[in-house]
This record gives structure tokens, sequence and C-alpha cells, in this order.
């Protein structure tokens, strides 16, 4: 890997590769003990990724995004803490994998972005350190090689004056320069999948933007697979190929980006959409939030997660809960709703349904 | 000094507590806690009303039994001058609390009182009382303590008072800070705004708050000023002979040790044991009011 | 960062001058009448007029500080009336013994409490965090005094086996007895000042391992061991250091009774035979000494801080 490019060859690999999946989740259950009882926060979770795809996980706090994001990467604590089901990165299971595994693809081939970089950080080691310590590991750079690749990494995610700023500690850099440094640290080793977890949260909007934008050039330089973390339905819209949306520990929404702002489902994501604040928005416009709270994932609700705070719960939403099923006429597009909202594709599967 | 680290929570996901798990094992005061709680209390109970207790004279010589190991009627054995070990080491406890605790009330007194004021105040006279504390707190305190006991004597109040003054700079510092962290907290500004008197707001406001702290490092400063003691003890300057102290009968028994090792064993064990029970008691105190205040 | 260093030093020596008159007066404000511990209570009146004047005791007091301070900057610390050695010289020979003690039991009780306060912070209440926090809370209870005794006790060791005052040989001279010599009272110090390195390193890691940070070392990869050393023992070091600062106290008092118990004769033996050879001078002269050192070294310390975190240099 030559020290000013961020890509190497295998990147971009052949044709049969390509089209071999990234990472398959197959019906993840991660369940952690504590001391009131078991708590499920990833709930029986499956999907796909391929090679240079990018994948919105959008839900509110609690919903499980984060230790999803933790568990597919292999994060997870091993104490108190059950899994099942499988993760398969390349060819690698993640579920039950040794820490040497784990460790052979952390930095090198999987990366992950985390939410606050104050203490993402380590506050006394300079970052020119934090970025060279993976790069010394995974490569066979040795100390002069990789600072210089460093000062290329922090330059190409628009840190100025970075030759100087290598030796700088994290609290010497405003908010939105420690996130690009975090990104640069995850980008090191060009890995083929990057987590990033609420990467935005806590930043100004136009800086948020920027980041973003960031992210997506970088990714598409380096055909990266990306996952994006976030609650924030406004931040998906524009960059994702895919969206899932999480409830309660669960997928209950799954469909290319386009279809789902097209061709919403779940009356769920359709209270996410509304309780976007917009810049389009009029002034003094109130916030729309949804009613209520998330449920209690120790001893969760018969019926569906989130019938208690859907407009369109019936009985039926009370006492059973509803599988994620294909829309008629395009199987990409996956939704788990017994009263999915009207208008849409999904609306004639409920008729169908509701009949029988 | 370093800040303590305060736990916060990342945003609100409560699932992200579980991701990054923090070790909040929730101290409980379990029954470690109150075995040497009440060994405290035994202590403390019988020497002060040993006399009651039916023991022997701890001065009481007695040339037929020297040096005798446990027996049905010295329990712990006898000493040299053939004195009951067991009613001497009752006796000697006395010794130590009131150095341990005498030295460490005032302490207290002065010096916490200090720290508070000043915590609260602020401004010239808390730089000045502060300078000096650091002036004092930079000479190595046995040295005076030796020197002034020394020269002056070491009558038991003299020693008390001398350890006393040597701990009040700490004790100043100590509660400075603890009340510090607190001065500056709404809940004070709210008080004064609605009028309370300073002297008011210094005992109701803040006093409790900084009061778990300070009881567990009050202990833990009684049995540093008890290992004073026995280190005074053993160069010849703590209490005179004949009265008994944990700390010269052990010293006094190691010209016997190959003759009566227990002269040597029990009561270096009873310094042990309660030493231990300060120790213990005052650091689980810390610990288990150091979680309440986290969950702020 | 050179203002602040200066600010700094400009306070230490503010420091030190108020510590110099305070060794003064606590020696000249102690009752007792050194002409009489000279000439023997029995000699006359007139006698002991003309020693005090000799002495310079019949001047006010701001006059002989003065005399001494200016004597103690030239280095010299004046003679003792009881050995006839000049306190220097005692100085030159105590010094060096408890140099050689505090380095030797420091090192001891890094060396056991760094790696023990690793593997406890590895499983926070695991066995072996249960075991080495219960033992130090033993240590706790367990001073120095008590320990040599009850190891005589138990061990048989005859305190005639590890030699008197009289059998101290140099390092320089007999390397192998010199240690022979140390040993013993290096562990016993050590033992007390294990238990607050411990401690104090053992808790600092348990948070630090809690941190994010943490967490996002090992998703680069990085083995638990190069996160342990790399990233978790350096906001640690802080501890370590502040750890070092609290301990000076307490190994100067342990450092003293253990030299006077073992016979070892440095600093702590010295002074406790000036003191009850009423060597008014010498405690002086010690005391002085001992101040001195222990002032500077607070200073280095806290001046220590800002380096290892950057932080707080800021201010």
């Amino acid at each position: 890997m030559s020290a000013d490019k961020m890509v190497d060859s295998s990147a971009f690999p052949s044709e049969e590769e390509n089209n071999a999946p990234l990472l398959t989740v197959k019906d993840l259950r991660t369940t952690f003990t504590t001391p009131r009882g078991q708590l499920t926060a990833v709930d029986g979770v499956s999907l796909e990724l391929s090679r240079g795809e990018t994948l919105g996980i959008v839900g509110e706090s609690g919903s499980g995004k984060t230790v999803l994001s933790r568990s597919i990467m292999g994060l997870i604590p091993r104490r108190g803490v059950t899994q099942s089901g499988s993760i398969t990165f390349e060819d690698l299971e993640i579920v039950g994998a040794s820490n040497d595994d784990l460790r052979s693809v952390w930095g090198a081939k999987v990366a992950m972005v985390f939410q606050d970089p104050m203490t993402s950080l380590n506050p006394v080691v300079r970052i020119g350190r934090q970025i060279t310590e993976s790069l010394r590991l995974h490569t066979s750079m040795d100390k002069a090689e990789a600072t210089k690749r460093a000062i290329t990494l922090l330059s190409q995610v628009g840190i100025p004056s970075p030759d100087e700023r290598v030796k700088a500690y994290p609290h010497q850099l405003s908010g939105g320069m420690r996130q690009r440094v975090m990104i640069a640290i995850a980008l090191a080793c060009s890995p083929r999948l990057l987590l990033a977890d609420e990467p935005t949260t806590g930043l100004d909007v136009t800086v948020q933007a920027q980041i973003l934008d960031l992210l997506s050039s970088l990714q598409v330089e380096m055909n990266m697979a990306v996952i994006l973390v976030t609650h924030d339905l406004g931040v998906v819209a524009t960059r994702t190929d895919r969206i899932a949306v999480m409830y309660a520990g669960k997928i209950v929404e799954l469909a290319t980006t386009k279809t789902l702002f097209s061709d919403m489902a779940m009356p769920y994501t359709k209270a996410l959409l509304n309780s976007t604040p917009r810049l389009s928005d009029p002034s003094h416009s109130r916030l729309v939030a949804i009613d209520g709270r998330p449920p209690d994932l120790i001893s969760p609700p018969k019926g569906c997660s989130f019938a208690p705070r859907c407009t369109s719960a019936t009985e039926q939403c009370r006492s059973a809960a509803p599988p994620l099923t294909p829309v008629p006429g395009d199987p990409s597009h996956l939704f788990a709703c017994w009263n999915p909202l009207p208008g849409g594709n999904a609306g004639r599967v409920a008729t169908t349904q509701g009949a029988s | 000094m370093t800040d303590v680290l305060e736990h916060t929570f990342h945003g609100e996901d409560p699932l992200e507590e579980l991701v990054a798990p923090k070790a909040h094992r929730k101290p409980k005061l379990n029954w470690v806690f109150w075995v040497f709680l009440s060994w405290i209390g035994i202590v403390i109970v019988t020497s002060v009303f040993a006399g009651l207790l039916g023991l022997d004279d701890p001065t009481n010589q007695n040339f037929e039994a020297i040096n005798q190991g446990p027996t049905a009627s010295h329990i712990l054995g006898t000493d040299d001058l053939g004195r009951d070990i067991l009613s001497r080491i009752i006796y000697g406890a006395r010794v130590s609390l009131v150095v341990g605790f005498g030295a460490m009330i005032f302490a207290m007194a002065i010096g916490g009182t200090l720290g508070m004021v000043a915590a609260y105040r602020r401004g010239p006279v808390d730089n000045l009382v502060s300078a000096a504390s650091y002036v004092m707190l930079a000479f190595p305190a046995l040295v005076a303590v030796i020197a002034i006991v020394s020269f002056w004597g070491h009558e038991i109040w003299k020693i008390t008072l001398i350890i006393g003054i040597a701990s009040t700079p700490l004790v100043y510092r100590v509660v400075r800070a603890s009340t510090l962290s607190y001065a500056t907290r709404d809940f004070v500004t709210a008080a004064k705004a609605q009028g309370a008197k300073d002297s008011r707001i210094l005992v109701r406001e803040l006093l409790p708050n900084i009061l778990p702290a300070v009881i567990s490092f009050f202990l833990i400063g009684v049995a540093s000023v008890i290992i004073l003691e026995g280190a005074l003890a053993f160069l010849g300057l703590s209490v005179d002979a004949p009265t008994p102290s944990w700390g010269n009968m052990i010293n006094e028994s190691r010209t016997y040790l190959s003759d009566n090792p227990w002269l040597a064993l029990f009561p270096s064990l009873a310094m042990f044991l309660f030493l231990i029970s300060l120790n213990i008691v005052g650091d689980t105190l810390r610990s288990f009011l150091d979680v309440q205040e986290g969950k702020l | 960062m050179a203002k602040f260093l200066a600010k700094r030093l400009v306070a230490l020596v503010g420091i030190l001058f108020v510590v110099s008159i305070g060794t003064f007066l606590l020696i000249h404000l102690l009752p007792g009448d050194p002409t009489v511990t000279i000439l023997g209570p029995s000699d006359n009146a007139h006698n002991r007029a003309v020693l005090m004047q000799q002495l310079g005791l019949d001047k006010p007091i701001f006059e002989q500080y003065g005399i001494w301070i200016a004597n103690v900057l030239q280095g010299n610390l004046g003679q003792s009336f009881v050995t006839h050695q000049t306190v220097m010289s005692t100085l030159r020979h105590s010094v060096p013994i408890d140099l050689e003690l505090v380095v030797i039991s420091q090192v001891i009780a890094l060396g056991a409490a760094i790696p023990l306060a690793i593997a406890s912070a590895k499983r926070p209440n695991g066995l072996l965090d249960k075991i080495t926090t219960t033992t130090s809370f033993a240590m706790l209870a367990l001073p120095p005094f008590i320990i040599i005794v009850v190891m005589v006790m138990f061990f048989a060791i005859d305190i005639h086996v590890f030699p008197g005052p009289g059998s101290y040989v140099p390092l320089m001279e007999d390397p192998v007895s010199n240690l022979h010599t140390m040993i013993l009272p290096s562990l016993v110090l050590a033992a007390g000042s294990v238990v607050v390195y411990f401690r104090l390193l053992r808790g600092d890691l348990i948070s630090t391992l809690q941190e994010e940070f943490i967490v996002m070392a090992r998703s680069k990869g990085l083995s638990d061991r190069y996160i342990m050393w790399r990233h978790a023992l350096r906001p640690s070091s802080l501890s370590l250091l502040a750890a070092a600062g609290l301990n000076i106290g307490g190994l100067v008092a342990g450092a003293f009774v253990v030299e006077y118990l073992l016979q070892l004769p440095g600093l702590g033996y010295a002074l406790v035979n000036s003191i009850q050879q009423v060597d008014y001078l010498s405690v002086q002269g010690i005391t002085l000494f001992v101040a001195v050192v222990v002032v500077c070294l607070n200073f280095v310390i806290d001046f220590l801080f800002t380096i290892v975190d950057p932080r707080i240099a800021r201010d």
C-alpha cells in the first residue's frame, strides 16, 4: 500500500468477489444479563451487506442500534452476554470468534467510528500516534512511513496543517476536527467495512454535513461498505443505498432508500420522519414527538412492540407480533406490521392478511 | 491532584450503559463491614468501662507469675513483671483511643471548620490559610512531633495536642477540597438567593453533603494517629510506665521475645485488629457513599 | 511554561524561607537550657553566663536566626556540642544510607504494586483482586514496628543476625554485606508503600479501563497487553505520581522508625540520638535538611504533574 493513496488494489475485487455479500447477519440475538433480568437488546435481526454499499440503521435511543453495530463488529463484552445467530464477515464467523481472530480483522478489515470523539480518543496520547499504532500493527510500515501516511490521512479528512496537528493532543482540536481524526484513524488501513455509530451527534449542523459528505466521498473512493447508525432520518436520506429501521431490538422496515421514502410502509417510520425537524419547516413550528416511551426490553409486551404508541394499532397488533414480510412486487422491501400505511404497496398486503 | 472522574451517562441510550458497562458494583454494607464496626464499638466500650469488668489491676505486679503464657487465671498471660496482659491491653486501649480520637477531633474542629469557611468564602483569608497549610504540610510531621514531644514532655494530653496540631493542615486541605466541590453548586446559590445566612448555609446545606467523605477520612486519620503514637512509644516518647499502652507494651516485649512471645503477640494483635477495623469501616463507608453521590 | 516555572520557583524559595524560620523557632522555643546540658546541672551561674555568650544565646532571637541562616547558606550547619562532629559531616554520613534505603524500598514497592495492580484491574472483584485488596488492608494495619517485632518473633531472626550500627558498610566498599544490611529495612519500608501505590493505581486503572477510548483501542485490533501498557497506564501514571507525593511523609516517618529499630545509622537514627542527647544544634540542622528535601521533592512532583498531564499546564 503506497503512502499517498487511500486505497489498495484489493478494494476493487473481481466480478465474482463483488457479488458475494461482505457481511451476512442471520437471526442475531444479543441478550444481556442484568440485575433486573434478561435484557434482549437485539432480537432476531437479519441483514446483508455488499461491498461498497451503504446501509443506514435508524432508530430511537434504546432501539438496540448501538448494540447491533457493536455486535456486528464483535465488540460486545463476553461476561453477562449471550449471543445466538450468526454474523459472517467475509469468511469469519463473528459470533463466538476468538479474540485473536477478531483482532486480525479489527482495524484492518473492519473499523468503527465512535460517537463521542472527546471520550473515544485517549486524552494523553498524541493523535499522530493514535493513527500510526494501527498502521504499524497491521502493515509493515516503520515509524517514519506510518507518520507520513498519518499526515496524508489527516489532510485527506480535511485537517489543516496536518504535519503540525499530528503532534497535537485531542483537547487541542475542535469537536469537528476530532471527529475527522476519528475517521482518519478508522480508515487508516483501508478497511472493507466501516461502522459509523452516530458520527455526528453533538456537532454543529454545518459541521455534520461536512463530516457526512467526507465519509461519502471517501467511501466511494475506497469502495468501502458503510453502516451508518443514527436516530436522524434526515442524515441517512441522501447518503445511503438502503435503510433499516429498528425498534425495540428488531428491524421493522428494510428498504432501498428511495423506496423507503417514496413507499413508506410502517407507521413508525412515518412517525420518525414527522418528528425530524427540518430547516424548511416554518419557524416556530412545534416539534412533533412520538408519544410514549420505548418498551421495557426485559419484559417486552406481547404483540407488536410499537403497538402502545401507534396510532393505527388494532387488537391484532396487541396480541401477536407481526413478522417481517416483503412487500408484494418488491422483495427487497421488508416490513413488519399488521396495519401498514395505506396508499403504499404494503397496504395491499394488509388487506390480504386481514382477510385470512 | 487529579479530579475524581464523574461518571456521566453517554446520551440517553440506556443500552449504551450495557455495551460499555461501568463496573458499578454497588458496594453494600455487608456483614464484613458490620463485624468490624462492632469490633470498634466493643473496643471503645470495654476500655471505657474497664473498671466495671472485674479485671485485674493492670499495674499490679506479681512476681510469682512472671512471663507466663495463657493460663486459667490470666487468659492472655502475664508480662515480665507479672501483670495481667489482658487487663493491660484493655486499659491500654484507652491511650490509643484518647490520642487517636482526641487528636483527630481537635484537627477536625479547627482544620475542618477553617476548611469549610475558607472553601465557602474564598478570598484573601482562603489564600493565606491555604498557603500556611501548604507550608505546614511540606514540613515532615514526624520530625516536628518527635522534637516537640521530646523536649516538652510526653504526658498523654500533650501528645494528643501535638499530634492534633500536626494533623490540622491535612484535615483542613481535605475538608476544604470536599466543600469546594459543593460550594459552587446551584443549591448553594439558591439558598443564598433566598437570603439564608452564611452560617446556616454552612451547617444546613454544605455540612450534610461533605459529612460522608469527612467521616471516612476521620476514621482513617484515627488509624494513622494510633500508628504515630505507637512509633513514639518505640522511641520512648509515649506515656510512661506503668501506664499501659499498646505501643509501649509491644516495645517492652522486644527484650523478652524468646522467653515470652505472647507478650509481643497479643498487644500487636490488638492494635492490628483495631487498625484494620478502622481502615475497613472507613474505606467501605467511603465507597458506599461515593456511589450514592455519583447517582446525581 | 517558563513563566509558570518561574512563578513556582519563587514560591518555593518563599516556602523554604518560612520552613527555615519554623525549624529555628521550633528548637529555640522549646524548654530546656543548653548550658545545663553541656556543663551539667551543678555548675555555677557564672560559667553558664560565659557559655551563653560564647554560644551567642544572649543575643536577641532575630539576630540568632540571622547568624544561623547566614552560616547555613554557606554550608556551615554548626558543630555539635555533644559529639563534636560538624552537623554537615553527620549529614554526609547518614544521607547516603537513607537514599539507598528509600531507593531500594520504593523499587521493591513499585515492582510489586504495578504488576499486582494491573492483574487486579483486569478482573475487578475477581479472586486475585479480592486477595490483593484484603491483603493491602491488612498491611495498612501493620506499621513498621509491628512488622519488625512479629518477624523477629516468628522467624526467630535474632536481631543480631542483622548487624548493628557499626556493621553498616557503604555500598562502594562491599556491596554484598551492604545489601545484607539493607534488605530487611527496605522490605519493611516497602510494605507500607506498596499499599499506597497499589490501591491508587488499581482504582485508577479500573476507572480508565472503562473509558470509551479503551474500546476504541480494542477496535483497532491492538492487543490487550499493548492497550494496558500504552493506553491505560498513561493516564494512571498521574495517580502513581500523586501517590509518590503522598507517600513522602510516610516514607520519612517509616524510615526513621525502621532505622532506629534496626540500628541503621541513617538520618532518623542520628536525629533520635541527637534528641535524646539534647543536642540542639544537630536537631536543628537535621530537621532543616529533612524539611528542605521534603519541600523540594513535593515541588518537583507538583511540577512533573504538569508534564505528565498536558491538560494541567494550561492554567
